[in-house]
């Protein structure tokens, strides 16, 4: 039996320096800059019960046609998907570098057997995902069981293999508050996850400022303990590029500037593609945009 | 006892239903010869963006009203504004009209309101056709809103112009960027008021002032506002249709000194931010005398 002691969390602190991260100004090139490096960072997702094949290959082109009259944009990162559509995935993103991310571990609740969720995993993993997504069990959390939680993770990593990235989701918004996300985070981090993700986006508040913060700050410690890089992605509730924006800052002045690459910070979104390439194009033509002329899907 | 000071009324923009003060935090003053009056927002373009944020993000809530609610509501805005014609006619007067004329220009503003909630229920009925074709369908045409429009507001006249260009853009339904006049701003946040009380849904009407000649570029090359309505005595009519190329805004201008005749209650200015649809809807073969319905 593992214990896990976190540190509390300066709840006060934590809104105070949030608050003073959104008042950060980028303007002109820096901002266009910045627009391009979220935009790199996106994860478009489609994880809806009415998903059909077609709405996944249309998805995975526009990831690879985010806005063919302006040229040399960045692509999205990775495409994020339900285990039985990678294949799918996979095949339409063929040489296009696009990753392709599944959910997995009965996906979004996590209220299933561990063999379920191994099996739904490898499922995932056979259909040659790249990432996978996986939730934590809250209910076992909120019960005090943390070992479970732990074994789960690290259960799942092993599933995986080697070459496949395990992004772990806390779903922050069932955790009730910021001391649980901070332990939540360091458990995932402990049993092996290789980026830790706030939220399934099928739970309101889903990723916020403060909750991401506490999550850097977990990845923080972690790194000037061992050296090792963890990821972060938030997820969820993000749909536009000054909050993005926001976001960049805040990954820079927590972890530095090794972190703003893709490798290692995502956006869990399925609109803020089209906000930021609205914005792009505001920045280079100097005209506010309209979302008529964006394709939606 | 002490001398009661006057409770001076700021004069903020009108954006989303809500009264904010400007983004930029700037203002200019404005003068009865060489008596203040009042400090009156300098709008900036983040104004108008949000405006126009606002704008569409009312849209479709008010072209889907009922077009006999959509004029119960501007009837609504002429009741109120008719308990306000007093504080519209010391506005005018304050800012150099005089009393006659003021009054004048009060009690038009508001019968043209009227007139124009009038119309409605009515313009489908006389700009709508069924029309006459060769094949098996039912073929009809009518007129829906455009959506955003921009109105650079004349100039000359601070209510009755407004009134006059205002009304029929959003009575069939479309929604309004307006820029107020720069000389004569006062009537139109007072209007914004009205408009507030009204049941006028937030986002329907968004008045900004300031410097016309700041914003009209961005207001133009906006590809999210789908009509201008230029209303300014020929200022910026070069400027706009350059600028309104990208998305092929439709343009309408009017040169009016004065609004005050009735030659300006006309359907045919609601009609000019409606767009045709026509709808081809299959029947049964045509009977013999031509009519399949």
């Amino acid at each position: 039996m593992q214990t896990f002691v976190s540190p509390k969390v300066d709840k006060v602190g934590i809104e105070d320096r949030v608050n003073r991260i959104t008042k950060r100004s980028i303007k002109k090139k820096a901002k266009l800059e910045g627009l391009k490096m979220a935009l790199n960072m996106v994860d478009l997702t489609t994880l809806e019960g009415m998903d059909t094949t077609n709405k996944v290959t249309q998805m995975c082109y526009k990831a690879q046609h985010l806005h063919d009259e302006f040229p040399n944009l960045p692509t999205v990162a990775a495409v994020c998907v339900y285990p039985n559509f990678v294949k799918i995935a996979v095949d339409a993103l063929n040489g296009s570098g696009i990753k392709v991310a599944s959910v997995a571990t009965a996906f979004p609740s996590g209220h299933s057997s561990l063999d379920v969720k191994i099996t739904d995993t490898k499922m995932a993993v056979d259909y040659g995902a790249h990432e996978v997504d996986m939730v934590i069990s809250r209910g076992k959390f909120h019960m005090g069981d943390y070992n479970y939680v732990y074994d789960e993770i690290a259960a799942i990593k092993e599933a995986c293999g080697k070459s496949v990235r395990l992004k772990v989701i806390l779903e922050t918004g069932e955790l009730g508050n910021l001391d649980n996300v901070r332990l939540a985070s360091d458990i995932a981090i402990a049993a092996g996850a290789d980026f830790i993700k706030t939220s399934t986006g099928k739970i309101k508040p889903a990723a916020t400022l403060p909750v991401t913060l506490v999550m850097l700050e977990a990845i923080k410690d972690h790194y000037y303990k061992t050296g090792e890089m963890i990821g972060m992605k938030p997820a969820g509730g993000i749909s536009n590029a000054k909050l993005a924006l926001h976001y960049l800052i805040m990954v820079k002045e927590t972890l530095g500037v090794k972190w703003l690459d893709n490798h290692w910070f995502r956006f869990g979104a399925s609109s803020l593609a089209n906000d930021l390439l609205m914005q792009i194009m505001k920045q280079s033509t100097g005209a506010y945009q309209s979302a008529n002329y964006f394709s939606k899907d | 006892m002490a001398t009661r000071i006057d409770v001076l009324k700021t004069y903020k923009i009108f954006i989303g239903g809500k009264f904010p003060r400007t983004e930029s935090g700037r203002f200019y003053q404005l003068k009865n010869g060489k008596t203040p009056i009042a400090n009156v927002c300098l709008s900036s373009r983040k104004d108008l963006r949000n405006a126009v944020v606002a704008a569409r993000g009312a849209f479709e809530k008010w072209a889907g009203a009922t077009a006999y609610n959509r004029s119960q509501i501007l009837y609504r805005m002429a009741e109120m504004m008719e308990g306000r014609k007093e504080q519209f006619t010391a506005e005018l007067m304050s800012q150099g009209m005089e009393k006659n004329k003021a009054n004048q220009e009060v009690m038009k503003s508001i019968d043209r309101v009227i007139y124009f909630a009038g119309w409605s229920d009515k313009i489908n009925q006389v700009f709508g056709s069924v029309n006459p074709v060769a094949t098996s369908h039912f073929n009809f045409s009518s007129l829906e809103p455009m959506g955003v429009v921009g109105l650079i507001a004349p100039e000359n006249t601070g209510l009755l112009g407004l009134v006059s260009t205002l009304c029929p853009i959003i009575i069939s339904g479309n929604c309004g960027v307006v820029l107020a006049s720069e000389k004569y701003p006062l009537s139109s946040i007072t209007l914004a008021e009205v408009i507030a009380t009204s049941d006028v849904p937030g986002g329907v009407v968004n008045i900004l002032t300031g410097k016309k000649d700041e914003l009209v570029s961005h207001l133009a090359k906006h590809m999210d506002v789908n009509a201008i309505y230029l209303a300014s005595n020929g200022e910026f009519k070069k400027q706009i249709q350059e600028d309104a190329i990208q998305n092929l805004k439709r343009i309408i201008i009017r040169d009016n000194d004065s609004w005050d005749d009735e030659d300006h209650e006309h359907p045919y200015a609601i009609a000019d931010f409606m767009e045709t649809k026509t709808t081809w809807h299959p029947i049964e073969i045509i009977s013999g005398s031509g009519s399949g319905y």
